[in-house]
Formats: C-alpha cells, sequence, structure tokens
C-alpha cells in the first residue's frame, strides 16, 4: 500500500522508497528505507502534511513525498 | 596555542545548548564566507589549556543539497579540526549515529557526546556506554547539556583524544559497489584525483551517491578520471536497476542505516517499551494539531505572542522615546537656531531613534519567537499551514515570518524579515524574505487610520478587514509570482522532524533574543544613520533663497507691527493656555506663517522637487506632489507619511497618534476623495519596504541586489495597483 493511503494509527513496514535526488536523499537520511517499521500519528488540519513515527522519533511529510513510499501494512 | 574543536549533530540535539554551556557569553555570531549561514565561534578555557570552538551548522546528513550540509562539509574538510565532537541524542540514537558514521566515513577524529540521557532512560531505553564506544572504536561521554553534567568528563575525552585524520571507517555496501568501490579508490590514488583534499574512498563513495559539489570539482581537476570514475558508477548502476531495482544511493543509505542497525543489536540498546509507543509529547500534539482544536490554539497562541509583544514592549519603547526626546531636547538648547541644529536633531536624533526605538520591540519578538523555537511549536505551526502555504511556493516555516510582520494588523517587517531565518529551504526563504514588508506593520496603521477616518469613516471596520485580506492575498500572489519566474524551483521537500515538546533553557533564549538584537543595533550605527542623514538633507535642501526668506519675515513684521506691545510681551513670557484671545489670534497666525515657511521648504527641497517631477506620472494614481513627498518621507519609516503630509498641507507637523486635523484638512482639499484616498493606501500597503527593512533584507538574503529588487519591484507593482483602480474607478464612480 502507498503511504498516501495509510490511515492514522495504522503501522506498517517501508518496502521500498523510488523517490531520487534530493528528495530521495532527504526521506532516506531521516530513515525512511526498506525495512524499517512506520505508524502513521496524524495528519494536518488540511489533511497534508502527514506526521508519522519511525526509529523513536516523529517525522513530517507531504502527500505528493508520501507517493514514493511503498509500505506493507500490519 | 588553541586547540580547535567543532561541535556538529543533528537539529534538536542539544548541540546548542551544549555550545551555549561550554562558551557562555565568550562567543561570537558570523556568517560562514559569502552564504547567509550563521557561524557560531567562541573559546572555552578547561584544566586542559584554551579551547576555540566552531558550533557547525545543525544538519542530518552531509550531502550537497542543504547550504547547511555543504558549508558544514567544507569546513570540515578545509579546517582539519583537532576533534568533532557530534552530539547525539540518546533517546534518537539510531538516526543520529546516520551522521556519525558519515564523519568517521570522511577519517574525521570524533567523540560521541551523547547527550538526553534522561530522556532516554524515561522512555526505559538502556544504553551500554562502554560497549557502542568499543564497537565505533570512538570515545563516547554521556553528557546532559541543560545542566552541565558530564561537561568536564567530556572536555578532558576531548583533550586526551585530540588528533588529526584517522583511519576512515569503511563501511559494506553491498558486493557490487564494494568491488566497483575498491576499483574507483586504486584509480583516485594513482592519479592523485583530488586527494589533496579528500580520501579516495570518499571521493569514489560520493560520485556513486552523485553529489553534485563532489562531481563538479572531479570535472574540473581531470575529465578523464573523472569520464572513467562515472562510467563504473554507471555500469553498476544499469547492474543494481536490472538486478535488484535499485539505485546505489538507495544501496548506500541502507547499508550506512544496516550498519548502524547492527552495531546497536549487539546489545548496545535495548528497550523495555515499545519504541513508537505515545510520550507525553504525542499527547499534545493529539490536542495542539488536532484538525479542529489545532487551529484554535494556533490563533490564540499568536494572539498570545501579540499581546505579550506588543504591551510589554510599549513600556521600555516610552523609555527609549524619552531618552531621545530628552536628547533632542538638550540638542534644541545647546545648539544655536540653523543647519547644525536641523541635522542633529531631525536627522541624527530623530533617525537613529527611531530606529532604536524599534530595539525593545525587537528584543521581544524575539524572545517569544526563540520560545516557539526552542520548545517545538514553531514546527507544528508550519506543519499546520503547510498546505496553504506550498500552494503560493512558500513553506509551512515561512508563518512565522508572515505573523511577525504584520500578518494580523500591527506586527512589523524587521523582525519579521529576520524571522525568516527558522525557513531552512533557500528559494523559499528568499520568496518569503521579499513578501513579508506587504504585510500591514504597526506604522503602516497611522496612514490608514488617517485616511479611513476621514473618507471611509461609516464603514471602518469594513475597510480595515479589506486592507488586511488584499495585504495577504497580494503577498501570497507576488510569491507565487516569483516562485514561477526569477526564483523558480522545485519545492523544497517537507521532510521535517516534529521534536519532543521541550521547555526552552533561560540561557538558550536570552542568548539567542540578544544575538538578533545586537545584530540589529550594530545596523543602526552604520547604514541606517547614514540614510536617516541622506533623507533629512534631501527633504531640507536646497531650502528657500533669501528672497522666499525674506516674504516670510516681512509677513511676521506686518503681523507684529500692528499690535500692541502689551500684547508682544505676553506672547514673549506667557505659555499658550493663558494667553488672552487677542493675543493669541496673533500667536496662531504667526504660526501659520512658520507653517507656510515649512511647506515652502519642503517643496523646494530635493524631496519636493522629486514630487513636483513625478507628478506627472503619479497623477494617473491620484497623488499630487504633496502626497509624493509624504510616500518619499514614508521610506524612512511609513508613519512619516501622515507628519509630512501635515507639513505639505502647511498644517505643521502631524502627530501619527491625533489626526484628525489632518483628516479635516485631506477632506476639504483638492483632488482628495474615496478614490484618491484608497489609491494612497493601496500604494501604502505594497511600496518600498521602509529602509529599516531594506537594510535586513539586504543582510538576510545576502545580497545588495536583492534589497534593491524589493525598492524597485514593490515599488512598481505598487504604482500598478494604484494607478489600475484610480482609472478603473474613475471610470465606474
Amino acid at each position: 500500500m502507498n503511504l498516501r493511503q495509510m490511515q492514522v494509527d495504522q503501522a506498517g513496514t517501508i518496502v521500498s522508497v523510488k523517490a531520487v535526488g534530493e528528495l530521495g536523499r532527504r526521506i532516506r537520511d531521516m530513515g525512511l528505507i526498506p525495512g524499517k517499521e512506520i505508524k502513521v500519528q496524524g495528519r494536518a488540519p488540511l489533511k497534508d502534511p502527514v506526521s508519522l513515527r519511525i526509529m523513536g522519533f516523529t517525522l513530517t511529510l507531504r502527500n505528493n513525498e508520501a507517493d514514493h513510499i511503498e509500505v506493507e501494512v500490519q | 596555542m588553541s586547540t580547535a574543536i567543532v561541535l556538529a549533530g543533528n537539529p534538536n540535539s542539544g548541540k546548542t545548548t551544549l555550545f551555549n554551556e561550554l562558551t557562555g557569553a565568550r562567543q561570537h555570531v558570523g556568517n560562514y564566507p559569502g552564504v547567509t549561514v550563521e557561524k557560531k565561534q567562541g573559546t572555552c578555557s578547561s584544566d586542559f589549556g584554551k579551547l576555540s570552538i566552531v558550533d557547525l551548522p545543525g544538519t542530518y546528513s552531509l550531502t550537497a543539497y542543504s547550504l547547511e550540509e555543504v558549508v558544514a562539509r567544507d569546513f570540515l574538510v578545509n579546517e582539519n579540526p583537532s576533534m568533532v565532537v557530534d552530539i547525539v541524542d540518546a533517546s534518537n540514537l539510531e538516526r543520529n549515529l546516520y551522521l556519525t558514521v558519515q564523519f568517521m566515513e570522511m577519517g574525521l577524529p570524533v567523540t560521541i557526546a551523547l547527550n538526553m540521557m534522561d530522556v532516554a532512560e524515561k522512555r526505559e531505553i538502556k544504553i551500554d556506554i562502554e560497549k557502542l564506544s568499543e564497537l565505533l572504536n570512538v570515545p563516547v561521554v554521556p553528557i546532559n547539556a541543560r545542566s552541565g553534567k558530564g561537561k568536564k568528563e567530556l572536555l578532558k575525552t576531548i583533550t586526551s583524544h585530540v588528533s588529526g585524520m584517522v583511519e576512515s571507517l569503511r563501511i559494506s555496501y553491498g558486493r557490487d559497489i564494494d568491488s566497483a568501490l575498491d576499483k574507483m579508490e586504486e584509480m583516485i590514488q594513482v592519479f592523485g584525483f583530488l586527494t589533496a583534499k579528500y580520501r579516495a574512498r570518499w571521493v569514489a563513495i560520493k560520485y556513486f551517491e552523485n553529489d553534485s559539489q563532489i562531481t563538479e570539482l572531479g570535472k574540473k581537476e581531470d575529465q578523464k578520471v573523472d569520464l572513467q570514475l562515472e562510467g563504473v558508477v554507471q555500469k553498476v548502476t544499469d547492474h543494481l536497476s536490472v538486478t535488484l531495482d535499485t539505485h546505489p544511493e538507495g544501496m548506500i543509505a541502507d547499508h550506512r542505516y544496516g550498519f548502524i542497525h547492527s552495531v546497536l543489536k549487539q546489545g548496545v540498546i535495548s528497550y523495555a517499551q515499545d519504541r513508537n509507543r505515545l510520550q507525553l509529547s504525542d499527547k499534545i500534539d493529539k490536542v495542539v494539531t488536532n484538525q479542529f482544536l489545532g487551529p484554535i490554539i494556533m490563533v490564540a497562541i499568536i494572539m498570545g505572542l501579540y499581546k505579550f509583544t506588543f504591551s510589554y514592549s510599549e513600556i521600555p519603547i516610552g523609555w527609549f522615546e524619552n531618552f531621545f526626546g530628552w536628547v533632542g531636547g538638550i540638542a534644541d538648547s545647546a545648539l544655536p537656531d540653523g543647519l547644525l541644529k536641523s541635522l542633529v536633531i531631525s536627522g541624527i536624533i530623530d533617525g537613529v531613534g527611531g530606529v532604536l526605538g524599534f530595539v525593545p520591540l525587537i528584543m521581544f519578538m524575539f524572545l517569544g519567537i526563540a520560545f516557539f523555537e526552542d520548545s517545538g511549536y514553531l514546527a507544528r505551526m508550519a506543519f499546520m499551514l503547510d498546505r496553504v502555504f506550498r500552494m503560493f511556493g512558500l513553506h509551512g516555516s515561512s508563518v512565522m515570518a508572515f505573523i511577525v510582520s504584520g500578518g494580523i494588523a500591527g506586527g512589523c517587517a524587521v523582525p519579521g524579515v529576520m524571522a525568516a531565518r527558522t525557513l531552512k529551504s533557500p528559494k523559499e526563504r528568499l520568496a518569503t524574505l521579499l513578501t513579508v514588508p506587504f504585510m500591514n506593520c504597526g506604522a503602516k496603521l497611522p496612514v490608514f487610520a488617517l485616511l479611513v477616518a476621514a473618507f471611509f469613516a461609516e464603514n471602518e471596520a469594513i475597510v480595515m478587514l479589506l486592507i488586511t485580506l488584499i495585504s495577504w492575498i497580494g503577498a501570497l500572489l507576488v510569491a507565487r509570482l516569483l516562485r514561477s519566474t526569477i526564483i523558480k524551483g522545485e519545492a523544497t521537500p517537507f521532510v521535517m522532524e516534529l521534536p519532543p515538546y521541550r521547555l526552552p533553557t533561560i540561557k538558550g533564549i536570552l542568548i539567542h533574543t540578544w544575538e538578533r538584537t545586537w545584530q540589529y543595533i550594530k545596523k543602526a550605527g552604520t547604514v541606517i544613520l547614514g540614510v536617516s542623514i541622506i533623507l533629512w538633507a534631501m527633504m531640507t535642501f536646497p531650502g528657500l533663497d533669501e528672497t522666499k526668506t525674506q516674504e516670510f519675515e516681512n509677513r511676521r513684521s506686518t503681523i507684529t507691527s500692528i499690535v500692541s506691545s502689551k500684547i508682544l510681551g505676553e506672547l514673549d513670557i506667557l505659555e499658550k493656555d493663558n494667553l488672552s484671545a487677542n493675543a493669541l489670534a496673533v500667536k496662531e497666525s504667526l504660526t501659520q506663517v512658520d507653517f507656510d515657511e515649512a511647506h515652502a521648504g519642503l517643496k523646494n527641497s530635493i524631496a519636493g522637487r522629486i514630487g513636483s517631477f513625478f507628478e506627472g506620472i503619479t497623477k494617473f494614481a491620484g497623488f499630487d506632489w504633496r502626497t509624493n513627498i509624504a510616500l518619499v518621507g514614508g521610506f524612512a519609516a511609513k508613519e512619516v507619511v501622515v507628519s509630512t503630509l501635515g507639513t505639505a498641507y502647511s498644517i505643521g507637523e502631524v502627530d501619527p497618534e491625533e489626526t484628525t486635523s489632518l483628516s479635516d484638512k485631506l477632506k476639504a482639499a483638492d483632488g482628495w476623495g474615496p478614490l484618491t484616498a484608497f489609491s494612497l493606501i493601496l500604494f501604502t500597503i505594497f511600496y518600498a519596504p521602509c529602509f529599516v527593512t531594506v537594510v535586513c533584507i539586504a543582510k538576510e538574503a545576502g545580497s545588495w541586489k536583492w534589497a534593491g529588487f524589493s525598492v524597485v519591484f514593490n515599488t512598481v507593482l505598487a504604482f500598478g495597483v494604484s494607478v489600475l483602480f484610480y482609472q478603473i474607478g474613475s471610470i465606474v464612480f
């Protein structure tokens, strides 16, 4: 499933990160890499960006950035 | 001799807190050469000698994408520090070590300062410090940056481990990349390709990571080697994409994290509870960023900031005003009438006083902003508003700059422009810098109040609301325009950490506030004083010629020659309130002569000539030469528009707080009506920022080019909007 489609409080494991270039680098630098477990923590009042929990900290991501991340939902 | 130490680490890892703890007041803030990234330096005396400490910008990684990262990397490469003290957040170990590993791959001597052990303990995270140190082969010292605990031990460890470059850490990136790296490393060694500065293997890794800074250097160094290296990279890239459906950049990041994970798994860290369990901070977020409550709380907090800043700063601003009034009074009685006196009082004291009058406002504003920034709330505001700002090519973090500048009427663009510093993305930041001056700052309000009271008295509230809306819409549309033309470029990703809420340290907030305030004061002493004198000269010179002056003298003597000596005596000794009716009438006629003389002088001044010169064009927007002069004066500070209009309409200087006489005058004056008034309101919203703001834009954007742009572009835009409105309005109404 795509990260954009995940509901709040849903958890899963990252399968792939397709982004390249700057966005890809930033995503990976923050630890969003295959095999990591994430949990959707919340969404901004306008439904975008999304905040998620990974490796014990909270990260925000715009929906069009989340599009690049595939997740296997538990 | 002092030893050069570098503090590095992730944002929010407590790096600045440790820096403040180590250096105290012995610090100096500047910029890295040629860029607007802040460079903080300080010294720290320890039992082991004097240490000179540089606080590198906080980064998550060392790529060539962000300015901060490039600056940090260049500094490390060029300055060869004796020790890199890497501040690592113990409660967030895995991600923080990602940067550590990159330092080690560069072959830098690293000491890990393991911060926030208390937070980790609270979350029942156990860390085996010795094991971590042993596995990474670097010293690890637990510290508490806030309380200063572990500081001594840290200094001892640093000084006993200082060294030059050390053996680079070699991580396996998988068989394909590893064997290619070996080959490339050899090639790089043989040709001495970039090895004067960088380690061979590191250069090879950067080629795989497609790091633009290094590959560009490589092309300049030796095109042949560069091509060969690119060839190897391309081959592996193709191979990986076919066999594993991935690319080297991804593989490298995966393996770095893999390396960290394997270190941590060897008994370094253990969790007694689920790592993604909701912490207090997350529970607060459930409320504070809630769909309905979030925006309400945000508005309440912004109002609180305004209330705090503007009501409490009023008192010290009053002291400043009184002080400069007092100094002006001394100058008034000490100096003989004439040009020197006028220069000292109207040029220097009023100019610098007006600028320093902002100081308390800026201090309070930054005290508030520093609190929100350090506590973590600013990141939440950016998170909630990003969707809106992004539509216009801005970033969620632009919000603070807009609000401080007067997004809710009554801010000030000076701290607003300075608040744009919290934006890390250069393009969005520039667009923010250039558009925040459209907001309705406190100095534009007297102008609006005057015009609204005179021409829209029945609909005051609606017109004021309309003004606020117009300035927001204008600012956002201009931002969109700039971002799709001269500041074009992809939106910077919003991959941002929401740091846990923390109570800011008083020391941190005070240092932060003082830094910004001091930078502002330094400006007031130099550029701003110069501009203030130029503006004064423009409104004073060349003055009236002798025949004209004589004419006014004659008018005065005509008035005084026909009144009795008793009344003249009365005028000499009594205050205005105690004068008899006759004497009062005489006094008023004399004052009118003064006003007329000031009016004639202003009209004849350089500013007046500019005003008259432009009348030919500005009449399309409905402005005559008087309005033009007032607008020139408004470049000093927007409220000067009001006082200059007063002089131009021969009613003396008008106190911006008390404008009834001027509104009556304007209502009766030729060429004034609601149309002209609203045209002037539009012009005031959009035209050139006051020069204090312009100076700040130059500083924050890193070039006078952008400051000049904002003056010219804004004025042209304002003129266009006003003319359009006035011309269409003239047809319709």
